[in-house]
């Protein structure tokens, strides 16, 4: 096996044996990426030298103690990540480097200060890789709102590989990156995974800081790791999470060391199936192996109860308020005035008036999505109708909470799958805004609820494509889900499954 | 018909913390343009904001202060509207939850007392500056994030009189608490007020304007008046008032039309996701209520009777903090308090007045005023002399015991030493001697002058009055 196709918990392994250092792994990746970046387009950019030289840098102690083993305090969070190099998705700010939304109006933007999650990673020993590619502003199920072109699904080149962060997904089921960060607002960490066959998790609201994080909607985002297996995931999660003094969001409670939660047996363990989740017209072959992932699990010693969800229905209105309604006003400070894009209309003496800048720089800056959500929340706001948007939208979302609550109190985890359908076709649900939003009819509640949510692949199509599973837990609940995915995981082969990129 | 005017007035104010409301940056005046600037109060993409524990206390503190109910509850709204000085083009604000809200203030406007309804005190950040110069625009983001605290009236105020007092006894509430410079010239302080008028004695209320744009109390008075007049004789020549946004222009003296109500803004408020709600607990609201000092009115009313000062002089001292602190400084355990305070109404302001320097600046302290007016008291000196001596204590830093010790001014006050000096002048001024048991009564003052002038002034005054006197009458023609 080549370093590129391994795991970081391989690759630490193979570190520490002394069969492979960071620059070979490093210089393995950066050969995959001329290989087959051309076809995926997963990067909008790629620090070589920063790569290298970081790489060339890191001291291999003689004895690194097991990652596995021991809390998640002094040396070994320190070095957890030492020498694995991890691709960033291009909303989470790293100093000096283009930071862009994947968005025009953010080209050649470099923020000058690093989101906490990359200090983080840093401090950690991780290499970090370059700007992976998204859907504008994370406006998007697909990553083809991007102003640096479509990222293509490593499984089938014609298909998507989902959104908004699919190019950390697809650089990490085609071997251009280890692992990756991702960012989820309804479902943009957990809908690429799954439908490129990778592991996403989306973690609880505060517990990573959002500090740094390019905001679409404050009160849903939240940072998570992409990786090829659930042991990576814990490894990332153990270096990214934690309090953070820079966001009053972030929750002020220890982290576990997640590791301690890969543990191959959930007997006893109450498994969530909300009735409301198996719809019509869903994707037979999705139904059949999210229900074949349930039998198994069960046969492992779960225990499946039959939950409600009554308010699911309502979920993607109340997100497609609640969310355009604070990217509206987040995305207000892109005018033009102090950083990145500015129409060349104007230029400093200008006698066009300031509306004039204001109009043709965020006309010209933004792509048609982010207009359409700009506008969709701007209009959800306005006086006459707050009450009857926004405000009538927190009160659902409260509901949809509520919904949760009561049925964590029967179970330990909920059993979903991922997205209704596999990868689609690139461009078929392009002009269908709302199609494209039912695709992220699953994962929208965790988001509104709060709560953290896994996908793990958990079969493939006749035809070749990823299937997700998805695992949601009560608020810091992490370690339930690690626990059950792992032990599906220790008990199938799907993790191991690697596309061919002709 | 006679029209009554009803102002409403809207004062924001900058608190003195030393950070700003959201973030570490220092909120220090006068400072290079951007050079107190973060990703937070830029409004930099992924920055997020960090509520400033002690712009909350100063907030609640002037809440307080202003009989305001507080909520326990602490929420912000952002206020969004697209200006090139707001870094994120929304403000943090409160909307729905201000901090506190149905306070008042009592004035006393010719002599009589009313109160002014507070609505609302809330927390909000400032915005930066524009500059313009060469035809284009610059900004300067120091400002923004200083934490404002937004202060609402009620139409209670019904002439522009009343303003200003309201104004001047707001400061005066302010200052006392240190939560504020209010500066109106820095623009710590800013002021504008909602104006309308109405028939006299009706209850309901007109049409208003919002003015805005002055830049001290004065120019709030003068504004208003215009406004008021302007309104009176619109709706005299059959005009009607229309609801608008005008700029007092200050050299003018007029205000000017700025906006109309259907180009205002829509500011689209909704609650602040990056702030997390939360409750202050009834115990910490409690602990500052009970930090509060002593407020001016309340201290006026002490010093009347601690100090047996007139209720006017007392009302002069505790207009302003720093005088207040001074008299009392200098007046605790001394015998003669109004002595000490007229010193600090009477020279000392007109020294202040005359160099342009503040109490806070003076270089006499109040033990040092202490001593000067215990040597007017001991005879050492004279009140005259004691003013020159002021000046010098003012211009050098010295006492008054080390300035009259180094010219050598103190006064001749032993008995012994006049005795032989009156004798002296006696001897040698026979004829006013003569003149004085003629009866004429004048002759000593000729007499006390010239004893005056051979002791170069030194002479205590009313001594030598009394020895001459003794001396006359034992004395044979």
């Amino acid at each position: 096996m080549k370093l590129y196709e391994m795991t970081a918990h391989e690759l630490r392994d193979k570190i520490k044996n002394g069969e492979g250092t960071p620059l070979d792994i490093t210089e393995s990746l950066l050969e995959r990426i001329d290989k087959t970046d051309k076809k995926i387009n997963a990067f909008i950019s790629v620090d070589r030298e920063r790569m290298r030289k970081k790489a060339s840098s890191i001291q291999i102690p003689s004895s690194i103690p097991p990652f596995a083993k021991g809390g998640v305090g002094g040396l070994l969070a320190t070095t957890s990540l030492q020498g694995i190099p991890v691709a960033i998705k291009d909303n989470i700010c790293v100093k000096g480097e283009n930071t862009t939304c994947a968005s025009k109006i953010l080209s050649d933007f470099k923020p000058p200060y690093n989101a906490t999650v990359i200090d983080k990673l840093e401090s950690a020993g991780a290499i970090l890789m370059g700007k992976v590619n998204m859907d504008e502003f994370a406006f998007g199920s697909s990553t083809e709102t991007s102003c640096y072109g479509i990222t293509h699904n490593p499984w089938d080149k014609m298909r998507i590989p989902g959104g908004s962060s699919g190019g950390s997904a697809a650089a990490v089921a085609s071997g251009e990156a280890i692992m990756a960060l991702g960012s989820d607002t309804g479902g943009s960490i957990r809908q690429p995974a799954s439908m490129c066959g990778v592991v996403g998790l989306k973690p609880t609201y505060g517990r990573v800081s959002r500090y740094g994080l390019i905001a679409f909607a404050s009160s849903l985002d939240q940072i998570g790791p992409i990786t090829k297996d659930v042991e990576d995931a814990a490894l990332l999660m153990n270096v990214i999470a934690g309090y953070d003094e820079k966001d009053s969001t972030s929750a002020d409670i220890p982290v576990p060391d997640y590791t301690k939660s890969l543990i191959n047996n959930i007997r006893g363990v109450k498994l969530g199936i909300p009735k409301e989740y198996f719809i019509k017209g869903m994707d037979r072959e999705v139904e059949e192996s999210v229900r074949g992932a349930i039998e198994l699990l069960e046969s492992l010693g779960g225990e499946c109860v039959e939950v409600s969800l009554p308010h699911t229905e309502y979920a993607i209105s109340v997100y497609y308020l609640v969310a355009t309604a604070e990217a509206s006003s987040n995305l207000a400070r892109f005018d033009g005035v102090k950083y990145g894009f500015r129409s060349s209309q104007f230029t400093v003496h200008s006698s066009q008036s300031l509306m004039d800048m204001y109009n043709a720089t965020r006309g010209e800056g933004f792509g048609s999505e982010a207009k359409r959500r700009i506008i969709l929340g701007t209009y959800a706001l306005s006086a006459g109708y707050y009450e009857a948007y926004y405000l009538k939208a927190q009160k659902v979302r409260n509901m949809l909470k509520m919904d949760f609550d009561e049925a964590f109190k029967k179970c330990d985890c909920i059993l979903t799958p991922t997205s209704p359908t596999p990868a689609f076709k690139i461009g078929e649900k392009l002009n269908d805004p709302l199609a494209m939003y039912l695709s992220d009819i699953f994962t929208i509640s965790a988001n509104l609820a709060g709560i953290p949510a896994m996908s793990i692949p958990c079969g493939w199509t006749n035809s070749g494509l990823p299937i997700g599973l998805q695992i949601l837990a009560a608020p810091f609940g992490e370690e339930t889900i690690f626990k059950v995915a792992y032990t599906y995981e220790q008990n199938t082969e799907w993790h191991r499954m690697r596309p061919r990129i002709d | 018909m006679t029209y009554e005017p009803v102002i409403g007035l809207e004062v924001h104010l900058q608190l003195s913390t030393k950070s700003k409301a959201f973030c570490g940056c220092s909120t220090l005046f006068g400072q290079e343009p951007n050079s107190q600037t973060c990703p937070v109060c830029l409004g930099m993409p992924g920055s997020l904001p960090v509520l400033n524990k002690t712009a909350l206390e100063y907030a609640l503190k002037a809440a307080l202060a202003l009989n305001c109910k507080v909520s326990d509850f602490v929420k912000f709204d952002r206020k969004n509207y697209f200006y090139p000085d707001l870094p994120k083009n929304f403000q943090i604000s409160q909307y729905k939850w201000p901090l506190s809200k149905d306070g008042f203030l009592e004035i006393k406007t010719n002599n009589v007392n009313k109160n002014i309804r507070i609505t609302r005190v809330h927390l909000e950040e400032d915005a930066g500056k524009l500059m313009h110069m060469d035809g284009s625009s610059l900004v300067d983001f120091n400002r923004s994030g200083i934490p404002l605290l937004e202060i609402v009236t009620e139409p209670d105020i019904n002439s522009p009189k009343e303003a200003h007092d309201y104004l001047t006894l707001l400061k005066n509430v302010l200052e006392y608490l240190e939560v504020s410079d209010c500066d109106m010239e820095k623009g710590s302080l800013r002021c504008d007020a909602n104006v309308s008028i109405r028939p006299e004695g009706e209850a309901g209320l007109g049409v208003k304007t919002e003015v805005k744009n002055m830049n001290s109390f004065k120019g709030v008075e003068k504004a208003l008046e215009y406004e008021i007049l302007r309104q009176n004789e619109l709706v005299e020549k059959g005009g009607r008032i229309t609801q608008e946004t005008r700029l007092w222009d200050a050299d003018k003296e007029l205000t000017i039309s700025m906006r109309s109500k259907e180009e205002a803004h829509d500011y689209r408020y909704f609650p602040e996701p990056d702030l997390v709600p939360f409750i202050i607990p009834e115990s910490e609201i409690e602990e500052i209520r009970e930090t509060l000092p002593e407020l001016p009115h309340k201290r006026a009313n002490r010093l009347v009777l601690e100090y047996g000062l007139s209720e006017y002089d007392a009302g002069v001292l505790t207009s302003e903090k720093t005088f207040a602190d001074y008299f009392e400084g200098a007046a605790k355990g001394h015998d003669k308090p109004k002595a000490l305070a007229n010193w600090l109404m009477g020279d000392i302001s007109y020294q202040l007045k005359l160099r342009g320097l503040k109490l806070q600046d003076l270089k006499v302290t109040p033990y040092k005023l202490r001593e000067l007016v215990r040597l007017i008291d001991d005879g050492d000196i004279s009140g005259k002399m004691a003013k020159d001596i002021l000046i010098e204590m003012i211009e050098t830093g010295k006492s008054s015991t080390e300035i009259v010790s180094e010219k050598g001014l103190s006064q001749i006050s032993g008995s012994e030493e006049i005795e032989s000096i009156v004798d002296a002048v006696l001897r040698e001024n026979e004829k006013s001697v003569s003149d004085f048991k003629k009866g004429k009564e004048k002759a000593i003052i000729f007499l006390v002058g010239q004893v005056m002038a051979k002791t170069k002034g030194k002479a205590n005054p009313k001594m030598v009055n009394e020895v001459l006197r003794k001396r006359l009458e034992y004395r044979e023609v």
